[in-house]
């Protein structure tokens, strides 16, 4: 790992500050950049860690919105959002390893966007919104392809509001090596009909399926699945999965998903 | 150099740390606590597993100036204040749920938080807190009696193998 300066801020204003400084990096839990730092595939002049941000931690339910603050770890959500929103809670704790989600936060896991991350998929199959020190992002809108989403340089997720759908459940496959998603279905009823957002099986990183979500929003249940041919699209293609395998997975997952949401 | 300061099993300690030292770096080489190990640097084997602030944290995959002020408890806290080996660690000596021993602190302080979660976890329970937690040896079998026992059930009731 290279040198670099460490800064641990108590507001976000100050670490919105520190991240103006030239090649300065956001570290969230820390899960996935400290690895990367040791491999050298990184190499910040300065590390600003978000974990002293008091005011970015926490889950809090108001009038069917469960909000959860950025630096929020894993292990929390999945013990504090269980009563609220069991589907996110039990996505939560299913996330690499009890110590894993002692430190991973849920902002940092959406900043990286890894194309076989699980929270991608809840938010983009709740259709939540990504709130960040200066504006509020559409789950739609800010997922943009692998590792790459909508936030601009130095821009920090301090929250993530998730409007708590009729029912929702999220059905992995797990990759057991690394614990990440080989593909994993969010699936979520809600007023304005179904949502199906899939995680780990394509190149473009997470998306809706949309034309399960058109099934489903005519009748929730696997039944409705049936005719519809897999998704097709820049499916990964790789020694633990074929492009084919992959998106067979979808349809088979989106299904136990529906019948256990 | 900056400073941290931070309690490991009970005691206040600092030192002066690099912007990039791991917590276990500052644990094995600053305070020569040697106990914890590191397996694999690249958080999968969790031989380095402590607790920070009562929760399992892999102690190569953390920086310690993240950790300034926190609770540290280490391998060497588990003992009882006698010096005689604590309930799980006790229960991995009757039970034999070590084989070579490396990655044993790792494990003992994953069952350890287990246990402060979940006092008396299935033997299915069990194997799935420990995925994190790797033993070349393969000596699991032994490891998940040891970790039923330490919760007062009876590890006769998983089938030998």
């Amino acid at each position: 790992m290279y040198a670099f300066d460490f800064v641990r801020p108590k507001t976000v204003a100050e670490a919105v500050k520190a991240l103006a400084a030239e090649d300065a990096q956001a570290l969230g839990g820390g899960q996935t950049l400290i690895p990367t730092l040791k491999q050298r595939l990184a190499a910040p002049a300065v590390l600003v860690s978000l974990s002293g941000i008091a005011e970015m931690s926490g889950v809090s339910l108001s009038g069917g919105t469960l909000t959860i603050g950025g630096g929020t770890p894993h292990a929390t959500v999945a013990k504090e959002a269980r009563a609220a929103y069991p589907a996110l809670a039990a996505l939560a704790g299913g996330i690499g390893d009890p110590a894993v989600r002692s430190r991973g936060t849920i902002g940092g896991s959406l900043a990286n966007n890894d194309p076989s991350a699980c929270y991608p998929a809840a938010v983009l199959g709740s259709g939540a919104t990504i709130v960040t020190d200066r504006r509020e992002i559409a789950a739609d809108d800010y997922f943009q392809g692998m590792f790459a989403t909508a936030l601009e340089p130095g821009e920090i997720i301090t929250a993530v509001r998730f409007p708590v759908p009729e029912k929702a459940h999220y059905e992995k496959f797990a990759q057991p090596a690394s614990r990440f998603a080989l593909v994993g279905v969010f699936v979520a009823r809600t007023g304005q009909g179904a949502r199906v957002a899939v995680t780990g099986a394509s190149a473009d990183g997470v998306f809706r399926w949309a034309e399960a979500e058109k099934a489903l929003s005519g009748g929730f249940s696997a039944a409705a699945l049936a005719g519809l041919a897999p998704p097709t699209g820049d499916m990964i293609s790789d020694l633990h999965g074929s492009a084919e395998y992959r998106a067979h997975l979808v349809k088979v997952l989106t299904g136990r998903a529906v019948a256990a949401a | 150099m900056p400073k941290v300061a931070m309690r490991v099993n009970g005691r206040a300690v600092s030192g002066e740390v690099e912007g990039r030292t791991l917590l276990v770096q500052f644990l094995r080489e600053g305070l020569g606590m040697t106990g914890t190990h590191v397996g694999c640097d690249t958080s999968q084997c969790g031989a380095c597993v402590v607790h920070v602030n009562g929760v399992p944290v892999k102690s190569c995959t953390a920086f310690a100036l993240d950790l300034d002020g926190a609770e540290i408890t280490t391998i060497e806290g588990m003992a009882n204040a006698d010096g005689s080996l604590g309930r799980v660690q006790q229960a991995f000596q009757d039970h034999h749920g070590l084989q070579c021993g490396f990655c044993t602190p790792g494990m003992v302080m994953s069952a350890a938080a287990l246990l402060a979660e979940n006092p008396t976890p299935s033997e299915a329970e069990i194997r799935t807190y420990l995925e994190g937690n790797i033993c070349r040896c393969t000596g699991y079998h032994n490891i998940v009696k040891a970790v039923l026992a330490a919760s007062g059930q009876d590890p006769a009731t998983i089938a030998a193998e």
